[in-house]
Formats: structure tokens, C-alpha cells, sequence
């Protein structure tokens, strides 16, 4: 049973992950990882 | 000795843009749009990759923005990444991978009083986690609709000690910029290096959104921690060297093992292994 959930889980991640992938978010995870954030630093 | 060597390693490889401290700006490769499974701040000058729960932020900053324009960007990129690291090795990548937690180890050698943290507590960082991290950054948002990113702003130390002081002493802009919110980082964080020096790994058990979402898969992970019971004469060996203060005979798998294999090497009795599990036969 608890292997089942394993691999329904691990389909369920890879399929989410393909998905945002074809969706673009990728790309928005970069533009927002090359712009220096001001609120990690805590300045801003 | 073995595990020490692949923290420093992982460390060097999410960090290693030394040249950016000459340009004195941060990495803007593409790498940037692959999320690494550990909490190291992208914002750091020398961090090449994207630190999941920042970019999980982000994306959700920006949802309503996103169902506006007809986008529909929810973080399934960030999901779907630590669901497939989560379910392969649970909480692993923080005994292995992680800096902030190869950090918080090397606090603990520190001499000094030791205190225990209460069984209690670390159910805090699923608090964090959805708080902070989900529900604050979409729910709260100004006129034009974004919100902003309530951990990375107000609580990640990770973030002021890797991005905020590298980037204060290399760009002088920046410095006109420092006011109350960044004393509160800076005390926050001083506050996380004193816990680190009398606590086991507290950030990584009470605080850390990264480690409480692998942690959910610790109980179902592909990798798993075996116990056998017919061998372990509950000496607490195992208990005394684990360095999330784990009592693996009574709980295997518990959500705050981060799979670092301590008290398998600690063991004198072999009652500690691990395993992948690919079949139904190795169901334990
Ligand atoms: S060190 Fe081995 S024998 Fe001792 S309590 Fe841990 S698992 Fe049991
Ligand atoms: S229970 Fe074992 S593998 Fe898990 S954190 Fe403790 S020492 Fe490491």
C-alpha cells in the first residue's frame, strides 16, 4: 500500500513538474532568481 | 567524514559564480531557472541555481496577476520539483545537501550547554510553511494585485546571511537602503547562530519550509530507514549521535530524519539499514 501512494506520488510530482514546465514557469523562476532581491536581503 | 565532504562539495557546486564578487553583481545564467532540493538563497552573489521556496513565493506573489493575463502560473514547476526529490529521498537532500543545515551542524560543535527542543516544536515549520509561504504571499496583495514574500522577507536567515551582507558589502547603493527591516533580519538571524550553537539543527526542525515539505515524504519515500527490532537492544547510541535527535527504533522514518545514516555507522548491533524500495517484497 505505502509503496502504491510512493508511485502514485512520485507520477503525480513528475506529471505537476512537466505541466509548469510547458507552461513557461520555469522561465518566471529565472527572471525572479537574476534579479537581486531586495526582500532575501531584507532591505526591501 | 564522508557525509562532511559532500556538504562542503554541494556547497561549493550551488555557489561557485566567484567571479560575480568581481562584478560585484549576481549570477544571471540560465541555470537560474533550475531549482536546486536545498534552502541557499538565489540571491546570493555565488548561487547559480533557484532556492525553491523563494521561487515558490514568487510564483504566488504574482497568481492573480497570472489568471488575469490568462497564464495560470501556481508553482507546479516548484511543486512537481520537490515532489519528485520528497519522494525519491524524503529529507535527505538537508542532511546531505543542504549549507544551511551543514551550518547548523558545525554551530553545534561549538562547546557549550546543550538544550533539547520540545517534541512539540517542530510542527511549527508546517506553520511556516503554509503561512508564510502559501497563504500570506497570495492572500495579502496591493492595488495592482501582488503580494509580496512573507518568509524570504521576514523570517529566511539564509537570505540575510547569504545575499544580504555580500550584496551590502559589494554594491554601495545598496547600503542607503538598510532601515528596521533588516536590524529585525539581523537580529533573527543571530538569534538562529546562538540556537544553532546549543540546539541540534533548531532552523532545520522548527523553521525550515524546505525540510517540512520533504518531510512529509519521509514515511513514504522510495528511500527508507529499516530497523530490526529482533537486534536492537534500545541502547540509545543511535539516539545520542543523530543529529535531529531522532530515536530511530521508536519512530523509523520519523519526519525530521534527514536520512544522514549516523546511527546506521553508530550501530554495534547492525539493528540500522536502509533501503530502496522497488518492489512489493521489500514492503517493510
Ligand atoms: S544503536 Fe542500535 S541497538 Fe542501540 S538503540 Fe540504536 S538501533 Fe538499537
Ligand atoms: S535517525 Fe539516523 S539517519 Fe535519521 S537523522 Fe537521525 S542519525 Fe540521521
Amino acid at each position: 500500500m505505502k509503496n502504491k501512494i510512493t508511485y502514485i506520488l512520485l507520477s503525480i510530482s513528475v506529471l505537476l513538474m512537466i505541466i509548469g514546465v510547458l507552461q513557461g514557469e520555469f522561465l518566471e523562476v529565472m527572471q525572479k532568481a537574476i534579479i537581486i532581491c531586495l526582500s532575501c536581503m531584507g532591505i526591501g | 567524514m564522508r557525509r562532511k565532504l559532500i556538504q562542503i562539495i554541494s556547497t561549493l557546486a550551488a555557489n561557485p559564480a566567484f567571479i560575480s564578487l568581481y562584478r560585484k553583481e549576481i549570477y544571471q545564467g540560465n541555470l537560474k531557472s533550475i531549482c536546486v532540493p536545498i534552502l541557499n538563497c538565489h540571491a546570493c552573489p555565488l548561487a547559480v541555481g533557484a532556492c525553491p521556496i523563494g521561487s515558490l513565493q514568487n510564483i504566488l506573489i504574482s497568481v492573480r496577476a497570472s489568471f488575469a493575463i490568462t497564464q495560470y502560473h501556481i508553482g507546479l514547476y516548484v511543486i512537481g520539483f520537490l515532489g519528485v526529490v520528497g519522494s525519491f529521498v524524503g529529507k535527505m537532500p538537508c542532511g546531505w545537501l543542504c549549507p544551511f543545515g551543514f551550518l547548523q551542524e558545525i554551530f553545534y560543535k561549538i562547546p557549550s550547554p546543550k538544550i533539547s527542543i520540545h517534541r512539540a516544536m517542530p510542527l511549527l515549520k508546517y506553520a511556516f510553511l503554509l503561512i508564510m509561504v502559501i497563504v500570506l504571499p497570495i492572500l495579502i496583495v496591493d492595488e495592482l494585485g501582488y503580494g509580496q514574500t512573507w518568509f524570504c522577507k521576514f523570517i529566511c536567515p539564509a537570505g540575510t546571511l547569504e545575499a544580504g551582507f555580500p550584496l551590502i558589502v559589494l554594491i554601495e547603493d545598496l547600503r542607503s537602503q538598510i532601515g528596521l527591516l533588516f536590524s529585525w533580519k539581523v537580529g533573527l538571524l543571530v538569534i538562529f547562530l546562538i540556537w544553532m550553537i546549543v540546539s541540534k539543527r533548531p532552523f532545520c526542525r522548527v523553521v525550515c519550509p524546505l525540510g517540512a515539505t520533504f518531510s512529509l515524504f519521509n514515511k513514504v519515500s522510495l528511500f527508507r530507514m529499516v530497523v530490526d527490532k529482533d537486534k536492537c537492544i534500545e541502547c540509545d547510541m543511535c539516539y545520542k549521535n543523530c543529529p535531529t535527535g531522532v530515536k530511530v527504533y521508536e519512530d523509523t522514518n520519523n519526519p525530521d530524519c534527514i536520512r544522514c545514516l549516523n546511527c546506521v555507522k553508530t550501530c554495534k548491533y547492525g539493528a540500522l539499514s536502509f533501503r530502496f524500495v522497488k518492489s512489493k517484497k521489500l514492503e517493510q
